[in-house]
């Protein structure tokens, strides 16, 4: 039986389809309505809200806090100041990604992760003989995610923290709706927006706060299909697409570092000793097997094909995960590389994707094509490598 | 010795900018004239009332030509469309009709109406996308003229027979009854609840001095039907911010290629020296130079007023002073201090995105009946768009503004009244219609503005207030868009070309006509 988050007396009500999946054992919907689109475009012009009380949460404390979270992080955590969040990633010691996830240092001692994998062992493992009090808090804690233009606006109604000073990757806590709440500046969508992190007995009045002002601005539940295509636009990994965790992976083809991910910036190989710091060094004398980077398909191409077939061009109405074979020819003779997670963008105008080269092919710029099928018949369509964040307003940063 | 462009552009509407966004791109030094302080035409927003912000005109967006939106990268430039998902349709005995964008739920919804119709509905869908992508092509080729064909003409025509060729036997005479028959009796053999012909048949009739029950107008329903969004037909959308961030967009490309747009510029005639081109001069006598010169406008402007008339052969002369406009709707815009409540929906924003007044089919030809012979309906149909159903942009946090489309209104005049008499009592029907269905609209109302057909022509320069720049019947479109002859983009002045929905593939925020006839520029040679 999968759980109900805090926000389900509420969530539930609203999820017409009943369409749910897993995540991490709580029911999380996939879509409010019957279709995405006005979930999607909540978030590029109004508000998206999102469900995220499925993140595993950890608070840990102690005069050792922030040796045990640098030891694990590959970013240098003791540059993170009070009341400021790091985006990170963590290891295995033959620098294979475990996981990635936010450090939140809410005081000199005290610092907040949020995961998408249960960390616990990890974090006690590592932790070993240090001075740390290491908590889970995922069930205590409710959290939403609002996320797009009128994000900020919508959130000043209810609180009186002047958000206008809450810098981008930073926390702060006030009240919101009168309950006490952290808010944190960042998101997974590549839009302005914030994360609200509550005590879940404490969570409905917060939505419904929230709620009550969807009308004037336009604030909308939104579910997985709508963050899945807002992420991509992002050009954010994500653990189950882009990579496995080195701790679930099988084999070893199955797992990858971070600069195959493309996460350079977030690996600080000058830092204090991180766990994997050596192998990564190593990688980096060798060079790396694979990159990640985003491309965008032709569609003027894709849709000669279709025409081939008597077929008006079809674009995908939503986002994929899956493993598309990249090719350096149209004949399919070189292999290099692959497609991970991919959307057509309806703001952008443009079909793009994540993928995972052989760096030599992974420039900007570069050519490629990609493997798709219309009507069961497979087709190399071109493509090349183009910047990441695929969307990236200045508002997210504003 | 003033300036020398390649290429001036005649009018700063969504065509001309993107005629000019196009020379630009190919390298041509390119200048754009329009006559308002902004640009757009009738694709703008103005903040006619301060805070809120109105689409005047031109309120919604389908049939924007994907290869535009690419090659510009008008998605770079600020295009940003939302797409519009449902419809409602309140029904006078109360109830009402309330399409979605998925097929469950539109099963259901009719299956309320009609066991049969709920059947019948993805049927129709289907049939009609079949239409629409057959017809399609066309919408992007420049129309050959079967009566002096060249090489080229033959083509053009050989690729569309090979093309209507390839469609089913039973296509081809679905696509012969579009082509001939009225929408009423159209929508009669798929359809039996009135209320959803009545909320089809309005595609057949909009921006056309036609009743539901005019033969031809099942064909201005196909029109409709090839409006695209990202990959789906029949994708309706509204910009972000009002319909003038489309033209916005388009001019934000044009100037990244170096175009130079100029305001306030009105172009009082075209400089024609020994049957060429070869610039324009100004209101205030100024005269600038160039190699080609495009006009935007419709096809009246473009050869009655740009020109004088020995430039032109007898021929064109007729066909454009025959050329049918007949502006048949008028525009009223409301500023709103809350949220409307029509008595058959209650609380739901989001479902009054887009609402139709348009309670039954009989309903809609009296409207028309009432319009024909002048003056206005006195229970029009309305197209009731409400964009901050969706769009924070628009107005402040808990108002609202309301684009409400209506016909018909007769650009000519009823003889007794004058034109602000007729305005106000025009105004007044709208809002007194509306009000049987939305019960508190009338104490909402902060600001109103009144758009006739006359007004309408007054404040874009369309003439007779034609929001497609002339009619979009059978007779008008492709070979005889503006006449026929001319349909090429050319005009019997060398160096001077169309550019405007008065050309193939006409009205509505398409940007086809202005990327075509930049095209026949280019290919021309001559600049």
């Amino acid at each position: 039986m999968l759980k109900p988050t805090p926000f389900h007396e509420r969530t539930s009500q609203l999820c017409e389809g009943e369409s749910w999946q897993d995540w991490s054992g709580y029911l999380s919907a996939n879509a409010y309505e019957l279709d995405h689109s006005h979930e999607y475009y909540a978030v590029r012009t109004g508000c998206g809200m999102f469900d995220v009380s499925p993140l595993y949460k950890y608070h840990v404390r102690g005069r050792d806090a922030m040796t045990l979270l640098n030891r694990m992080s590959t970013r240098n955590v003791a540059k993170c100041r009070v009341g400021q969040i790091v985006y990170t990633a963590w290891c295995d010691d033959d620098g294979h990604i475990v996981d990635d996830g936010t450090i939140a240092r809410l005081g000199d001692d005290f610092f907040r992760l949020t995961t998408a994998m249960s960390l616990l062992y990890w974090l006690e493992d590592v932790g070993f003989g240090m001075d740390v009090q290491i908590e889970e808090v995922s069930e205590e804690q409710g959290a939403l995610a609002i996320q797009g233009p009128t994000s900020r606006q919508v959130l000043q109604q209810l609180t009186s923290a002047n958000l206008d000073d809450l810098k981008y990757f930073r926390i702060i806590e006030d009240k919101v709706a009168g309950v006490p709440v952290r808010i944190a500046r960042n998101g997974y969508t590549g839009d302005l927006g914030y994360e609200l992190f509550m005590d879940a007995n404490d969570s409905l009045p917060v939505w419904d706060a929230l709620m009550e002002k969807s009308d004037d601005y336009k604030l909308r539940p939104a579910g997985h299909i709508a963050l899945d295509m807002v992420r991509i636009e992002a050009g954010l990994v994500l653990i189950d697409a882009e990579f496995t965790s080195a701790t679930q992976a099988m084999y070893p083809v199955q797992r990858s570092t971070p600069f195959e991910l493309g996460l350079d910036w977030v690996v600080n190989l000058k830092k204090d000793y991180f766990i994997g710091q050596r192998a990564l060094r190593e990688e980096v004398a060798r060079g790396r097997a694979w990159t990640t980077v985003g491309i965008q398909v032709d569609v003027v191409a894709l849709e000669a094909l279709y025409a081939r077939f008597g077929m008006p061009l079809m674009l995908p109405y939503h986002s994929w995960i899956d493993a598309i074979p990249l090719y350096a020819d149209a004949g399919k003779k070189k292999q290099i590389g692959k497609a991970t997670s991919g959307t057509w963008s309806p703001v952008m105008k443009r079909y793009v994707a994540l993928a995972r080269l052989k760096p030599e092919h992974a420039k900007l710029g570069s050519g490629l094509h990609i493997e798709m099928s219309i009507e069961g018949q497979r087709f190399t369509v071109p493509a090349h490598v183009v910047e990441t964040p695929f969307f990236d307003p200045p508002r997210k940063r504003a | 010795m003033s300036e020398q462009y390649d290429a001036i552009i005649i009018g700063g509407g969504h065509n001309g900018l993107t005629c000019a966004a196009y020379l630009a791109k190919a390298g041509r030094k390119v200048l754009v004239l329009e006559r308002r302080h902004l640009l757009g035409g009738a694709a703008v927003t103005e903040e006619i009332y301060p805070g809120f912000k109105f689409t005047v005109c031109s309120y919604v967006v389908s049939l924007l030509r994907p290869e535009v939106i690419r090659e510009l990268e008008l998605a770079k430039h600020g295009l940003h469309i939302m797409p519009l998902l449902s419809s409602f349709a309140p029904m006078e005995n109360g109830d009402y009709l309330l399409t979605h964008p998925d097929d469950s739920s539109n099963y259901h919804e009719l299956r309320r109406h009609s066991k049969r119709d709920a059947e019948m509905f993805p049927l129709f869908n289907q049939m009609m996308y079949e239409m629409a992508h057959a017809v399609k092509p066309i919408l992007a080729t420049v129309p050959p003229d079967p009566s002096a064909p060249g090489l080229r003409g033959l083509q053009d025509l050989n690729y569309l027979r090979k093309h209507v060729q390839g469609m089913s036997k039973k296509s081809f005479h679905c696509l012969t009854k579009l082509m001939t028959m009225s929408v009423s009796d159209f929508l009669d053999e798929w359809f039996e609840t009135d209320i959803l012909k009545s909320l089809m048949a309005l595609n057949g009739i909009i921006g056309t001095m036609l009743g539901p029950k005019s033969p031809g107008t099942a064909y201005v329903l196909l029109h409709h039907y090839m409006g695209e969004l990202d990959g789906a037909f029949t994708a309706w959308g509204a910009q972000q911010g009002g319909t003038g961030g489309v033209s916005e967009a388009i001019a934000s490309a044009a100037r990244s290629h170096g175009a130079e747009i100029r305001c306030n510029a009105h172009v009082e005639q075209v400089l024609v020296k020994n049957g060429t081109a070869v610039g324009v001069v100004l209101e205030n006598g100024d005269e600038i130079r160039s190699k080609v010169v495009a006009s935007g406008c419709d096809p009246t402007v473009t050869f009655r007023k740009l020109l004088e008339e020995k430039e032109l052969p007898d021929d064109l002369i007729s066909a454009i002073d025959n050329f049918k406009y007949r502006g048949s709707s008028g525009k009223v815009n409301l500023a709103l201090d809350g949220l409307p409540r029509y008595s058959a929906l209650g609380d739901d924003a989001s479902a009054q995105c887009m609402a139709e007044i348009c309670p039954n089919m009989d309903y809609l030809e009296r409207a028309y009946d009432d319009a024909v012979y002048g003056g206005f309906s006195k229970r029009p149909f309305m197209d009731v768009e409400m964009p901050t159903a969706n769009d924070p942009t628009m107005a402040p946090p808990g108002k609202h503004v309301m684009s409400i489309f209506v016909q018909y209104a007769n650009y000519a005049l009823d003889p007794y009244e004058t034109r602000d008499a007729q305005r106000d009592a025009f105004g007044n029907a709208v809002i007194d219609t509306l009000a049987d269905f939305v019960p508190n609209i009338k104490d909402l109302i902060i600001h109103k503005q009144v758009l006739t057909p006359w007004d309408i022509e007054q404040r874009v320069g369309l003439t007779e207030g034609n929001i497609f720049q002339g009619e979009l019947t059978l007779d008008q479109l492709f070979f005889f868009r503006p006449a026929p002859g001319y349909s090429d983009y050319r005009t019997p002045v060398k160096n001077y070309y169309q550019c405007g929905s008065g050309t193939h593939p006409g009205g509505g925020i398409t940007a086809g006509p202005g990327r075509l006839g930049a095209l026949e520029i280019l290919r021309d040679g001559n600049v």
